[in-house]
Formats: C-alpha cells, structure tokens, sequence
C-alpha cells in the first residue's frame, strides 16, 4: 500500500477531474431526463387514444433493460444505422432515455396522487384541461414528486460509472489509469473514488430529507 | 436493417450469456435476500452497534455505484493477499452486497409495519427477542415486503449487466462477442435487449400484479 | 383495475410479438429481414461482411493520406503501453511511440496523429466501424481475432518470463529446479507451461499475477511466471526485483487494422522491418521495458 505515492497532486487532480465529468454528464441528464419524463407522464395520464399506449409500452420495454445495455447499444450499434455520437454524448443519450422512464413513473404516481374532485371543480370553474393541469395539477404533483426525484438523481449519478465500459472519462475511468501506475495504488486509488460517490450523494440525500421535512 | 441469420448462427453463445445471466441472477436473489434480512434485523435489533453497523452498511453501499462494489470484489483481494475473484464471481457478489442495501430497508419497514404491540404480547409471553422475530414479526412482515422485493430483483436482473464489464460470459459479454465475429452491432444487441426483456417483463407484471393484490387487502 | 388490465395486456402483446419475430427469425434464417425503416438502412452499406475476400480496401492508406492524419486506438490504463499519465495529462507508452512512428513513415511528421482511447469492449467495433485505422493495444495475435481484423507483423515479442527478487540465483528457466517455488495464475496457460518445461519446480497457483506479486514480495515463492509485458511493468514499480532469462513461450502482440486494409497493414510491416534493421525499434524498447529486446 502507498497512500503517498497514489495520492500525489497530480493524481488527485486528475481523479477530481473525472469527478467533474461525472457531475457534469449526470447533471445535463437529469434536467433533460427530468423535462422529457414530465411529457411522458402527462401523455400517459392524458389519455390520448393510440399515443397513450405506445408511450406506455416505451415506457415499459425501457424501464426493463439494463441500462449498460442502453449505453453500448447507442455507443456501438447505433451508428449501424447511421447515428454516431461520441462517448459524452452517447452517454447523455442513453441514460437521459432510460431514466426518463424510470421518472415517467414517478410522475405519472404524483399526477394520480392529485384527488379528482379538485380536477372536476377547476374544469367545473371554466379552466380548459391543459390550464387545469399546467395551474392546478402539476404543482401539486411536482411537490410531492421533489424526493423521489433527488433519489432518483443519486442513482442517475451512479450509473455514469457504467460509461467507464465505453471510455468516457469520468471518475471510475479515472480511478482505473491512477491505480494502474503500481500494484500498491489500487487500495488508495479505489478508496478515494467511493469517498468521492458518498460525499456528492450524502449532500444529495440530506438534501432529500430537508426537503421532505419541509413538504410534511 | 436486422439480421435474424445471427439468432440461428450465434444461439449457442445467446443461450450460454442467458444460462450464466439467469445463473448469476438466482444466486444474487438467494444471497441477497438472505444479508438484506440479517442488516434488516441488525437496524431494528435492541443493541445500539449492532444497528449502527446495520445504519453504516445501508448508508454506504447505496450511495455508491454497483461498479465500485463489484470493483471491490474484483480488484482489492489480492491487494490484501487473498486469492483474486473471477468476473463471473465478483459481479454475483457485488449484486449480493449491492442489492441486500435495498432490501435491508424495505425489509425494515415491513417490519416497523408490524403493531409494536404484539412484540411487547409476545416477548411478555416469554419468547426470546429471536424467537419474536422468527416467530411473529417476520412472517406478518414478508407479505409487505413482497412487492418490493419483487422490484429489487428485477433490478438484479437487470444490473447483473454489469458482468459483461468484468469479462462474467454474461449476455453482454456474448454479445460483444458476436458483434465483432459478424461485424455487425445493431441486430446482435437487440436480440441481447429481447432476452432480458423476457426475463424482466415478466417479473414485472409479477410485481404489479402482488403490488395490486396486497394494497386491495389491506 | 380494468385500466391496468389493458395495459397489462397491451404490453404483453407486444412482448408476445417481439418473441414471436425472434422466432420466426430463428426458422427461417435465410429471409431477409423485413424492410423497417428503409429510408435509414443506406450507410448500413458500410458494414462489411464476415467474408474476407472484400473489395479492395475500400477506404485505406488513400484515405488516411486525404484526411491529413493516422487516427490509432490505443489503451490509457496500460503502464508502460498505453498510459494517460495524470501529472501531464500526455497519453504515452511503447504503443504510443508505435502510433506515432507510423504516423511519421506516412506523412513525415508524427504529430499527424490522433489517438482515440479504446477499451477492450470497444477496441474492434470501433476498428470496424472505422473510427480508428489501427489498434495499438497490448492485443495478442489469436486465430479467433485473425477472423475479426488482420493484423501486422509482431511489434512486440510478448511471452512468458520470470520475475524474481535482485540477486536471486535464478537466472533462467534452467534454474526452476527442484524444490524451487513458482507463482503464477490459476488454469492459465503460463503454469500449464512452466509444469512442462521445469517438470520438478512446485507450483502455486493463484487467481492474478498481482495476487502473486504479491505472495512473491511476501516470500511465498522464489519466482513469479507470467507475460513478460506485465513483469515489466512490476519491476518498474518495484526496483528490488527483475526479469531475467528471456521468454519461453509466444505469445506475440501485433498491430490491428480493419479486414482487407492490405496497404496500411503493408506500411506498417515495412515500417516494423526499417526499425529494427536501424535500430530504433531496440532504442524505443529500451526506453519503455528498461532493457533490450532479447534476441
């Protein structure tokens, strides 16, 4: 073990850099994956004939792969169809399409959480639908939606290391070229990159339980 | 655009990928479970360090990626001297280690679901703290803990993607496989995505299916 | 409740479905595959097919040339090969100044190159693809990747080796006599070799060589066995030990280019040919591995 040696300037530097990235990447997913599970939810909850249904199977099917497979899939296989993107963008991709789904799911739970009288009474009052559910139903549900959300964002966070299978250079990719200098800076190297993954999540969940708090 | 020649050439390598998914699957079901109710146990138990170790295990592994987990079994046990893990191996066990965090605390709150009440009847009536819990608690506690669970092992199913990382001769790994014999990607990987489809979707209906039949009766 | 039945069933249709194509697939492989979006399957074309007899590589030494510059997958992770060093941030390594020696036969001037990081995931889909014209990976010849990509001429001689403690009194595998100890992994060929060459050493076997790297600084064995490519690297870390007696087995690491680009893999040959005739090939060697390539 050389804590020392694997924890020399450089080597910080640069496992913070793929820190970085792995902000970076979740962060611009998460607000997409956010914005686009929101249209998701509200064509399922909306009820629109054929539309409804095919979300809903996407929804399904997406929510039930793996999300390495996403990943490689739109990496590698994708350009056979002759969409190519590089490694950032693949992975923005990719998980911007699976945890859209997963938040689908989450909003379409607070949407249903709303009761039906307060909907009939705003239609009632001459609110048209989209202006009873842009004024009435939205806010309420998006309050409600705030934890499962950040969770969700944890766990978006963690599966950026996934993309360390197609180079992207984010903070377990990092990590393995500081640990493959020297047989003794794995252990450093390795503990390090969890201290990293705990500290952003802890911030982010003690975030999550302020917040329940307040809602209650 | 797909190419079904592949299924019929390459099904000897899908079918291997599959029986070592659904391998690695049922083992990290069964091994889950298991660590999941004993740190679920530990977090309720009346001894303040067992739930502090309990509180400490949950806290850390869920906030870290399955990656770093499945890291720890693949790449720190020779650092200490020890014989080193295999893909297949270290991806199974990180699932276990991973996937126990997230039943610990559904498996938890199935049992704080139960009335306090009938532990105080039952440890009264002479039962000792571990033969409340095998006897009374659990069982009512399971039939909560279902459906989450449930979800969880879905989640198994589709996180054990993870071997195809460690070189585990998952369905990830044959398909990498496949695609550079045929120098195609898209259809190997889409029928890669079909398989595990058909083991996911089913556990899915599963699940909703008891979410829907446990919430009725209560 | 009816609701989610629905769903329920719509969703179960559609897996039904996709089983039953998958199927149907299966019975008869020889049909072609329905035309789903046909406006998108043109670039398809690109995609070239297992047969080797391909037309004449389509796109190889000319179009490097037109472009300007050698684009060449390499690995960040590898010491001592391909290594993206974090103090500058520079990517270096024996496959590096491989890369950049062709790179310079080609256009006269090695910085007309661009190094891609590839992973052992994506090192061939990106070589078939055509997003890189060469891997230079530690990639070891086997006849199962000869059907996936060709490959040059051994641009380094990869092979088993023994690692021992300085002063040690082995210097060659004709000193494993008996009662020497020697680590090495697990069901990998280099103990299958070792038991046949030095039938009398005692053997011990573990999962990794940096698991018996480990045991070797621990005393457990008087020499540890493995690809020489990898010793070296430990040595590098750990002064107090070194490779002695040359390699005893083969296997050789070669450069990777896409299947039918005959031109570049003859550039490369040619250029593997000059350098070890005029010594730069040793040179860069002994700049890497710390010694020169035995003979």
């Amino acid at each position: 073990m050389d804590f020392a040696g694997a924890f020399a300037w450089d080597n910080v530097v640069f496992i913070l850099k793929g820190l970085l990235v792995t902000l970076e990447v979740a962060l611009i997913s998460i607000v997409l994956s956010f914005v686009i599970g929101c249209i998701l939810a509200i064509v399922q909850y909306a009820k629109i004939p054929v539309l409804s249904h095919i979300v809903a199977t996407w929804v399904e099917i997406i929510r039930n792969l793996p999300l390495l497979l996403l990943i490689m899939f739109t990496y590698i296989a994708l350009p056979d169809i002759g969409i190519k993107l590089d490694p950032f963008v693949s992975t923005v991709v990719a998980l911007t399409v699976f945890e859209s789904a997963m938040l689908a799911e989450i909003v379409r739970g607070g949407l249903r959480s709303i009761e039906k009288g307060q909907i009939e009474a705003a239609r009632s009052s001459g609110l048209t639908y989209v202006q009873t559910l842009w004024h009435i139903v939205l806010p309420q549900a998006l309050r409600s939606m705030v934890p499962p959300t950040v969770s969700q964002f944890i766990s978006l966070l963690k599966d950026t290391s996934l993309a360390t299978a197609i180079a992207l250079p984010e903070l377990v990719h990092n990590m393995s070229i500081v640990k493959s200098q020297n047989v003794n800076y794995t252990l450093p190297a390795f503990l390090l990159a969890t201290m990293l993954y705990l500290i952003v999540n802890f911030a982010l969940s003690i975030v999550s339980r302020r917040l329940e708090l307040r809602r209650a | 655009m797909i190419d079904f020649s592949i299924l019929t050439k390459y099904s000897d390598f899908y079918m291997k990928g599959l029986g070592n998914v659904i391998e690695a699957c049922l083992i990290a079901m069964a091994g889950s479970f298991v660590l999941g109710t004993i740190i679920a146990v530990f977090r309720i138990a009346p001894m303040r360090w067992l739930n502090a170790i309990g509180a400490l295990y949950v806290e850390v592994i869920r906030n870290i990626p399955l990656l770093m987990v499945v890291y720890g079994f693949y790449l720190l046990p020779p650092v200490f001297g020890m014989s080193a893990v295999d893909g297949f191996k270290s991806g199974t066990l990180g699932l276990i280690v991973y996937t126990a965090s997230y039943i610990a605390e559904a498996v938890r709150a199935g049992i704080l679901a139960v009335p306090k009440g009938q532990t105080e009847a039952a440890r009264a009536s002479g039962l000792t703290y571990i033969q409340t819990m095998r006897y009374i608690v659990l069982p009512q506690a399971i039939r909560i803990v279902i459906p989450p669970i449930g979800n969880q092992f879905l989640n198994i199913v589709k996180n054990s993607a993870i071997l195809g990382v460690i070189a585990g001769f998952d369905l990830m790994y044959y398909a990498d496989k496949i695609s550079s014999d045929t120098f195609q990607y898209f259809s190997p990987y889409l029928f890669v995505a079909l398989l595990y489809l058909v083991l996911t979707i089913p556990i899915s209906f599963g699940v909703k299916y008891l979410e829907r039949k446990f919430s009725k009766a209560r | 409740m009816v609701k989610s039945f629905k769903r329920m069933s719509v969703l179960s249709l559609v897996a039904v479905f996709m089983v039953v194509l998958a199927l149907a697939g299966c019975g008869n492989s020889q049909t072609p595959a329905p035309a789903a979006g046909g406006d998108k399957s043109a670039p398809k074309a690109e995609a070239p097919k297992t047969d080797a007899a391909q037309p004449a590589a389509a796109g190889g030494l000319d179009e490097i040339k037109k472009r300007g510059k050698l684009v060449v997958g390499v690995k960040y992770d590898t010491f001592l090969f391909g290594f993206k060093n974090p103090s500058s941030g520079q990517v270096e390594g024996f496959d590096v100044d491989m890369a950049k020696a062709i790179a310079k036969k080609i256009f006269g001037d090695e910085s007309k190159l661009e190094l891609k990081e590839v992973t052992s995931n994506t090192r061939i889909p990106m070589l078939q693809k055509g997003d890189i014209d060469a891997i230079i990976a530690t990639m070891t010849i086997t006849d199962e990747r000869k059907q996936q990509v060709d490959f040059t001429d051994v641009y380094f001689k990869a092979g088993q080796a023994l690692l021992v403690k300085k002063g040690s009194p082995i210097k060659s595998i004709a000193d494993i006599k008996k009662g020497v100890k020697v680590l090495g992994a697990k069901g990998s060929t280099s103990v299958k070799n070792i038991a046949q060459k030095a039938p009398d050493a005692t053997i011990l076997e573990f999962n990794n060589y940096q698991d018996a790297f480990a045991a070797l600084k621990a005393g457990q064995g008087d020499a540890l066995t493995t690809d020489n490519a990898i010793l070296y690297g430990m040595a590098k870390q750990d002064p107090n030990y070194q490779v002695v007696g040359g390699i005893f087995t083969d296997e050789p690491y070669g450069i990777a280019v896409k299947k039918g680009n005959t031109d570049l893999q003859k550039t490369i040959n040619d250029l593997l040919k000059e350098m070890k005739q005029d010594g730069s090939y040793d040179k860069m060697y002994e700049k890497w591995i710390g010694e020169k390539p035995s003979k």
